[in-house]
């Protein structure tokens, strides 16, 4: 066909099917939503918070990372410095233990005004770190991280220094105490179901794919017309939102905050969690938080049963962590995709490619 | 060709494309050295010289990939020396890379929808784009102009070399272009793509001019209606594609000597 019929409106054209969500067409998919919506029916109140209600949490501020790395190309060590910022604001503007610090405000203004906040901190750390690329942006964030760190640790007026702020006031509504465990559960759940769904839904729009192109070929991006570091800047403060929707769940699932909470090795362990779950998805994150959590847990009893020191758990982890970098560059998610495959190629090579 | 440039002076179209003393220097080395250029809107030019004779500088200097080191440049009149690559891209100036510049990750079909993405309204949509959105008409139109319909859902990556060159074209259709740069779009591409090319290059809409790097003369002087020859850093001539072929010196530094 010839070019000059090229800005002519197509007709015979092939509707798109673009909007389609592909992801609801999978039964596994539909089953685990299942088990989480049942899941008080299975779990006591310590798995229920202590294990899914954590890992779900830890999973949201992954996402966030999952979000900038996976499809920015941008890997920032501050997500969870910026979730701790936001849980400290919710402690700052909301009810606490120490009145001389909390302004007293009701949940539904503390928790807003603590969204937006941690939202322009992610952006304005984001701007910072989007003029680098590479080992160098890994470096600012982290930066970024330890002097959050060190400062939460010095000041007393607003952070109350080393102490931290303590018994962080959690909403009643409805006549319900959200901080009980089963409509704490279902809060996680429908926040970090809300955070997964928009996650994928903006990876399939224009800003996502656009950040995808970014990654890819951040120069040839800008010759088709893109300011690129806008738009870097842009998926930073996407990112830092549902970093804060994290930060104000974890502060109300320990209802105190301290400089304990936002140290590096937290900064860390948010990143080891999305490696090891998978950054090509959004749903690696989850995985990798529940790793996690669970080798956290019960890798000290295990431990101790086999006359080795509990709190080793942690080399577990750092094993598991070189093991999933070494054979698996793209985590769990990634040996899962390559396991299936390579199940769907074997028994007939005609149904495999057709699912694709 | 000529009648239609005197018509357009008439009209006061003025130059597509205007390059006054563009130098571009990499410390100490001078890859561009006091470039003057003119081109008319709907012009074809090629440009040739060896390797090093500072052709892709020279589009580097004009998208603003690499902004010159002084001179100035004029799209459709406007001085757009020291503006970012996209918003002269915004102005409706295309380039397409040497070395194709794809999005490896992405789909035939989501490279193509950026590209008209990219130089309309709309890039930070946080929407994903409806049945009948019509960037997602210009997308399949433009994939269907390429011949490459029945790769769209294809991974780029895994798009033989043939195919990512006709993408590389399709991306620097997006939208209304008014101005395109070639670089080299005929590099690895096998005789019967290059027939495809020439007919893609051919039957552009009139008013869109471009200039073309090349090295296969077949392809160059078919497509042009005039060359500028650059040697190391410096325009060293300028004629119709005979006269050029014709000349001696030209003969001597490029279609003889060092060509590969």
């Amino acid at each position: 066909m010839s070019l000059t019929q090229l800005h002519a409106p197509a007709t015979a054209v092939e509707r798109p099917r673009f909007r389609a969500w592909p992801e609801l067409n999978n039964p596994a998919a539909w089953l685990v939503a299942l088990i989480l919506l049942i899941m008080p029916l299975i779990a006591s109140g310590f798995f229920l918070i202590e294990i899914f209600g954590t890992t779900l949490i830890l999973g949201i501020i992954a996402l966030s990372l999952m979000f900038l790395a996976g499809y920015g190309g941008m890997v920032s060590l501050m997500q969870l410095t910026i979730a701790g910022f936001a849980g400290y604001m919710v402690a700052v503007f909301g009810v606490s233990g120490n009145a001389n610090i909390s302004l007293g405000w009701p949940w539904w203004l503390a928790t807003p005004m603590a969204l937006v906040l941690a939202t322009i901190f992610g952006t304005l750390g984001g701007a910072l770190a989007v003029r680098t690329e590479g080992i160098y942006t890994i470096m600012i964030t982290l930066a970024i991280g330890a002097a959050f760190y060190y400062f939460t640790n010095q000041n007393w007026a607003i952070f109350n220094g080393h102490t931290g702020i303590n018994t962080v006031a959690t909403p009643h509504v409805l006549g319900i105490d959200w901080r009980s465990d089963i409509p704490f559960y279902y809060l996680i759940l429908a926040v970090a179901a809300l955070c997964y769904f928009a996650v994928q839904y903006v990876s399939r729009a224009p800003f996502g794919l656009a950040l995808q192109g970014v990654r890819d070929n951040a120069r040839r991006m800008a010759a088709l017309g893109f300011n690129v570091n806008a738009h870097r800047v842009a998926a930073y403060a996407f990112a830092s939102f549902i970093a804060g929707l994290g930060g104000v769940l974890q502060v109300w699932n320990y209802r105190q905050i301290s400089p304990g909470s936002v140290g590096v090795e937290r900064c860390i362990d948010i990143l080891i969690i999305a490696v090891v779950g998978g950054i090509t998805r959004p749903i690696g994150p989850f995985i990798g938080a529940l790793i996690f959590v669970i080798l956290r847990t019960f890798a000290l009893d295990v431990l101790i049963k086999f006359g080795l020191d509990g709190n080793r758990f942690r080399l577990l982890i750092g094993l598991g962590f070189l093991a999933i970098v070494f054979w698996s560059s793209d985590g769990v998610i990634g040996l899962w995709e390559r396991w299936r495959r390579r199940q769907a190629r074997s028994p007939s090579s005609t149904a495999g490619s057709r699912h694709g | 060709m000529d009648s239609v440039a005197h018509r357009l002076s008439a009209v006061g179209a003025g130059a597509a494309l205007e390059l006054r003393g563009v130098t571009r220097l990499f410390g100490a080395l001078a890859a561009l050295t006091d470039v003057t250029m003119t081109v008319r809107p709907g012009e074809r030019r090629a440009v040739l010289g060896s390797n090093g004779a500072g052709k892709t500088t020279l589009f580097n200097c004009i998208t603003g990939d690499f902004p010159p080191s002084s001179g100035t440049i004029r799209f459709f009149g406007e001085d757009v020396t020291r503006f970012p690559p996209y918003e002269r891209i915004r102005r409706g100036l295309r380039r397409t890379y040497q070395i194709s510049a794809l999005f490896p990750g992405l789909t035939v079909q989501d490279n193509v929808y950026l590209a008209c993405r990219g130089v309309s309204r709309g890039r930070f949509s946080f929407l994903r784009p409806g049945v009948n959105d019509a960037l997602m008409h210009a997308t399949e139109t433009l994939v269907q102009a390429v011949h490459l319909t029945p790769v769209k859902d294809q991974r780029v990556a895994e798009l033989a070399h043939g195919q990512q060159r006709q993408l590389e074209i399709a991306l620097a259709l997006a939208g209304a272009p008014r101005f395109i740069l070639f670089d080299e779009p005929a590099a690895g591409l096998s005789p019967a793509e290059r027939l495809e090319l020439i007919e893609i290059l051919t039957s552009l809409p009139a008013h869109i001019g471009y200039i073309i790097i090349e090295h296969d003369m077949d392809v160059a002087l078919r497509v042009v209606e005039s060359v500028t020859m650059m040697h190391n850093g410096r325009v060293f001539k300028e004629g119709l594609p005979r006269e050029i072929e014709s000349d001696p010196e030209a003969q001597e530094l490029y279609l003889g000597g060092g060509h590969e």
